[in-house]
């Protein structure tokens, strides 16, 4: 456990980057410190590791001050992943990686044959072990960077922007890899972002910090989006929060049964079986996309299918049922199995109706999922537990 | 032309000369400029003192560096070692900056990297603000050494010889081929210092080399 005690860093010229701050970072879990620029957020992650210096209060790390230990080797026992990978541009990939076991006196060949293991660990292969990091491409250094923090298999980590410099569609894969990670590891994280959705999607717990180093809140995500604290925390969470709580909970999906036909079959029978103009064409019981009835030609064939709409899970959330529906261009969320196999579809209506079922029930109990094959957040509503 | 050829071994033992008085100071200025540069780096209170006070001395006139260096030795006026004490602060002069310049060139994330990873100072100095810097100084490398090349020739006039005699003698006693032979004699070392420094310095960053991305196929 990461422990704030009402922590202050002033600077000399009279600003304060943080003030008062008094926090918990739970053993085991992700703790989200978040805010926007200029709310001391770096500047907290930073004194945990003694790199930045309170100018008063205490840190301390399962029950240890933190100014009572010597920085480096503070240091060395605490993951550090920072903004952009920060990897030593003139060492190897595994020399990289091996950097604090080799700062510890691990012998060379165990640290390297550690750091290959580690870039397994985060998806990449061994291959690029003797890579410089500027052989690779933004996401792979994100991942480097974080299989750096991981190498000494320190109990505490601190992760700042870790993923912030990468595309979207990379962000939201290695936020999901990091997630799968995390559940088998267990570390402490202490995690900085700017964003918003990546604090929802990744925090146990979020704190979000006001300009000038306020706690404004420290809630669970559902919580934050459920209730927030006050207007500076509903306006930071944003205006779509509400669709965004939908997130947090499930509900059974009345899933309809939904014909289908196959690539190949004829567009006389993919007219017989559509509704409303539109037909699922699927391969194996698994979904390729929707088919308009009067598309040109006289067969159904994988080029003419209409994509784009996104798949629900069966037990999965909400949010990803209606996004399904409202994605759909017949209108008809997809709903699949885990295996990705068709369970039915089901209409916006169906989804708000369940919405509706649940408004009045929720406030007493909050949601708790059981099923892991879903979204990875569900893993961190309130009451989930890490396996 | 001819004059060349028939003074080849004298212009051959001048140029080694040049190339050592020339060559030593560049070294010498070298391991003094890293500490005060690093000095700089770390103490920015201390960065324009030091930059002024290393840049003015490069202002000041090679012949009176030369004629003070006996007295502030107490050395004798045609020892060798004046033109030496001499180059090498010309070589402070300009590698000061460029010490201070390489080591704010290391990238921040990785600088602060080193330090969140427990590298203390002198192993963060050595194994990672230094090596990063190696582009960029090398590159004053390259300033000072074709500096120091042009200037050494001056030494002529305090009596030590290198490839300055042959400019000196050929304006004297109007000798074409011996001015020529200290000009390309002159550009050829300046050449030759600028190659070897280039190729040390790619040498010492095999990871600028290749920056090719990975091959496809590797998850992003």
């Amino acid at each position: 456990m990461i422990r704030f005690d009402a922590v202050t860093k002033t600077y000399p010229g009279g600003t304060t980057a943080v003030d008062g701050l008094t926090l918990e970072a739970p053993t085991g879990q992700i703790t989200v410190l978040v805010g926007p620029s200029g709310c001391g957020k770096t500047t907290s992650l930073r004194m945990v590791n003694r790199m930045i210096e309170p100018t008063s209060g205490t840190i301390s790390i399962d029950g240890r001050d933190t100014a009572s230990m010597d920085p480096a080797t503070l240091r060395r026992g605490i993951g550090y992943v920072i903004q952009h990978g920060g990897l030593f541009p003139h060492h190897t990939i595994e020399r990289n990686i091996a950097t604090v076991p080799l700062l510890l006196g691990t012998d060379k060949s165990t640290a390297y044959a550690r750091a290959r293991e580690l870039l397994e660990r985060v998806g990449l292969p061994q291959s690029l072990a003797k890579r410089y990091p500027a052989q690779l491409s933004g996401g792979q250094q994100q991942r480097v960077g974080v299989a750096r923090a991981l190498a000494a298999d320190p109990p505490v980590m601190l992760m700042d922007e870790p993923f912030s410099a990468v595309d979207p569609v990379v962000r939201t894969q290695l936020q999901a890899e990091f997630l799968r990670l995390q559940r088998d590891l267990g570390k402490t994280i202490l995690f900085v972002t700017h964003d918003i959705d990546e604090a929802i999607t990744l925090g146990d717990q979020v704190a979000v910090l006001r300009v000038g180093g306020h706690l404004a809140q420290m809630a669970s995500p559902s919580e934050l989006l459920a209730h927030p604290a006050d207007d500076f925390v509903a306006d930071f969470v944003g205006r779509d929060r509400g669709y965004r709580a939908l997130s947090f909970v499930d509900g059974v999906l009345p899933a309809l049964a939904e014909p289908t036909v196959a690539v190949g079959d004829s567009a006389e029978l993919a007219r017989e079986r559509a509704i409303d103009g539109w037909v699922l064409v699927t391969d194996d019981e698994r979904p390729l996309g929707w088919y308009a009835v009067g598309s040109p030609g006289d067969q159904v064939t994988a080029e003419r299918l209409a994509l784009g709409g996104t798949l629900a899970r069966q037990g999965g959330t909400l949010r990803a049922a209606l996004d399904s529906a409202l994605s759909a261009p017949s209108g008809r969320g997809v709903v699949v199995t885990d295996e990705g196999k068709l369970a039915g579809t089901l209409t916006a209506a169906a989804v708000i109706e369940v919405i509706e079922q649940q408004r009045t029930g929720r406030d007493r109990a909050p949601a708790v999922q059981d099923d892991p094959s879903a979204e990875p957040r569900i893993q961190h509503s309130p009451g989930g537990e890490s396996p | 032309m001819t004059w060349i050829q028939d003074h080849l071994g004298l212009i051959g033992s001048l140029a080694v000369r040049h190339a050592v008085l020339a060559g030593i100071p560049l070294l010498l200025g070298l391991v003094v400029s890293l500490p005060l540069g690093w000095l700089a780096h770390r103490y920015r209170r201390l960065a324009p003192v030091a930059l002024a006070g290393t840049g003015l001395l490069y202002t000041i006139p090679s012949l009176a560096l030369f004629i003070l260096m006996p007295l502030l030795l107490g050395t004798k006026i045609l020892n060798p070692i004046n033109v030496v004490a001499a180059m090498t602060i010309y070589t402070i002069a300009l590698l000061v900056r460029t010490v201070v310049d390489g080591l704010d060139s290391v990238p921040k994330d990785v600088d602060a990297a080193a330090l969140a990873m427990g590298l203390t100072g002198l192993r963060r100095l050595l194994g990672v603000q230094l090596p990063l810097a190696i582009p960029v100084i090398a590159a004053g490398l390259r300033v000072a050494a074709v500096s120091n090349v042009s200037i050494v020739s001056v030494a002529s006039i305090i009596g030590v010889s290198q490839l300055g005699d042959l400019l000196v003698d050929g304006y004297n006693r109007d000798i074409p081929g011996a001015l020529w032979a200290g000009i390309i004699g002159c550009l050829a070392l300046a050449l030759l210092f600028d190659i070897v420094i280039q190729v040390v310095a790619r040498l010492l960053t095999p990871w600028r080399a290749s920056t090719k991305p990975a091959a496809a196929g590797a998850p992003a």
